[in-house]
């Protein structure tokens, strides 16, 4: 205990990474990636987590330096972070602080591997966001792959009384639709993990408000506490600072997580992931609430919002997934809509029925049966924001997109053809602990 | 001064019982599900009286008329 306790103390000078250290988040070193960083180790490499408590001027200050590191939300919308903090700053009740690293795409490995490789880091940044926020506790909701690996992480921190705050850790539900922000709080606060429709921010089922944010966007608030916006903005591009973490799959060598600067052309991040040579057809880009876009046109596209706009794309939650031109798309997507429409929470009719229905009619049009486009196109409207979360917003996107990119191929199936010379199976449609 | 109101669906709570959308035509139309889609959320002050009336007959509770307070009721 005593030595844990000596594990809290300021890490010797010079152990602090500079600006031009990267990765930020993940293990320098590959060898490092086995286990969890310990406490000690956590503590030797980033030094100890400046206390972000104090009266309400500093508070202010501190947030305006997430602010001026413009600092966005991983999760996938991008959602300023100071922005979120003000407004948590100024509730009328302490708020809770939930981490949430529900994670809960299946293409998705990022907050996995973060939760699993750096655990301290983003329980500093979650007690940082409490400290900002003037919260009364936290709690962390980690995927249950990686659940347990956080608890020993939380436990250790405790007896160091580290700390100022009370920590929880909580094993997410599984399912897609769990990692939704207010499914997170019904979760943590009722054990419900199902979408409330009514944001975290204005007092969840728990009726206090909560501040929901990505472990990867606390793993970055952490570091900026440490140093400040400069040393953030020193990495990625000056609208969109910082470094990010990625998922790379489909049809690379090494499918994995990668953390990597914003700008970087969508083709050399897929070079991180040793691309194997197959030619690539398309590439599903941001998620599964992303965007398809042909690989020819995106190849050369800076991984950025602003690089990615000419395809309609966005980096959501960091996911590139390479189709080969050998598969079909059409398929691809039929499975995908599939699994999204399964994964509904089952409270809105339109999200229930209307993208089982969306689901439907690609499947059959990727069988090779006649299908109405337009009818699917009208239910894509239909659906959208007709939900108490985003879900059917964001596979309407999707479906949308992949309408665009596959045009080609969905006319060739309405004849009988598909350009597919192999089947399979790119974008996994169940929960797993990837890579 | 009437303050504007919106006609809300929440649809956590709706179960596409289609009450709304026969008694307020010109606002709610029915999706092919058959749940109510708002077509026209403004309703202008002769009618408040009316589509609060509708909104007291939902059986499911899921209709709401909202006095618009600037903000909007929604999500984040």
């Amino acid at each position: 205990m005593t030595t844990l306790q000596s594990a809290c103390l300021p890490a010797p000078a010079g152990s602090v990474p500079g600006p031009d250290a990267l990765p930020r988040l993940l293990p320098a070193a590959a060898a490092d990636r086995a286990g969890p960083a310990s406490l000690r180790e956590h503590l030797a490499r980033h030094g100890t987590r400046p206390s972000c408590a104090g009266d309400w001027r500093r508070r202010q200050q501190l947030i305006d330096e997430v602010g001026r590191a413009n600092l966005t939300g991983r999760g996938g919308a991008a959602f300023p972070a100071a922005v979120k903090l003000r407004a948590l700053a100024e509730t009328a009740r302490p708020p809770l602080v939930v981490a949430n690293g529900v994670e809960g795409e299946p293409a998705s490995a990022k907050d996995k591997v973060l939760l699993g490789s750096a655990p301290h880091l983003v329980l500093d940044g979650a007690v940082c966001a409490a400290e900002l926020t003037g919260a009364s506790d936290v709690v962390i909701v980690a995927h249950r792959a990686v659940w347990e690996t956080v608890r020993e992480a939380a436990d250790q921190r405790r007896r160091a009384r580290c700390d100022p705050v009370p920590v929880r850790v909580r094993a997410a539900a599984a399912g897609f639709t769990a990692g939704e922000a207010s499914a997170v709080v019904h979760w943590a606060e009722r054990g419900i993990p199902a979408p409330t429709g009514r944001p975290p921010r204005l007092g969840g089922p728990g009726r206090r408000p909560a501040l929901v944010q990505n472990v990867e966007t606390l793993a970055h608030l952490a570091l900026i506490m440490r140093h400040d916006a400069s040393w953030f903005r020193s990495a990625g591009t000056p609208a969109e600072p910082g470094t990010r973490l990625v998922t790379l799959l489909g049809a690379v060598r090494h499918p994995g997580v990668y953390e990597v600067e914003p700008g970087m052309p969508v083709g050399d991040m897929l070079k991180l992931a040793g691309s194997d040579g197959t030619a690539l057809g398309a590439l599903l880009i941001g998620g599964y609430f992303g965007t398809w876009a042909d690989a020819a046109d995106a190849l050369s596209l800076p991984f950025s919002a602003a690089g990615l706009a000419p395809v309609g794309a966005s980096p959501g939650v960091g996911v590139v997934a390479a189709v080969p031109a050998t598969a079909c798309g059409l398929a691809e997507t039929a499975r995908l809509t599939r699994y999204l429409a399964d994964s509904s929470a089952g409270q809105c009719g339109p999200c229930v029925f209307g993208l089982d229905a969306i689901a439907r009619e690609l499947e059959r049009a990727a069988a090779g049966a006649s299908c109405e486009l337009t009818r699917v196109r009208r239910w894509l409207g239909d659906v959208t924001g007709r939900g108490a979360c985003r879900h059917p917003d964001g596979t309407a996107l999707m479906v949308a997109s992949a309408l665009r990119v596959f045009r080609a191929e969905i006319e060739r199936h309405a004849r009988g053809w598909c350009g597919a010379t192999e089947t399979v199976g790119v974008l996994p449609v169940r929960d797993q602990v990837f890579p | 001064m009437t303050r504007p109101a919106r006609l809300a669906v929440d649809l956590i709570a709706c179960d596409g019982r289609g009450l709304c959308a026969e008694l307020l035509p010109g606002f709610i139309r029915l999706d092919d599900w058959g749940f109510p889609v708002i077509s026209c959320r403004d309703v202008p002050a002769e009618l408040h009286a009316e589509a609060a009336a509708v909104v007291l007959l939902c059986p499911r509770l899921a209709l709401r008329l909202e006095r618009a307070q600037g903000r909007d009721a929604g999500r984040e």
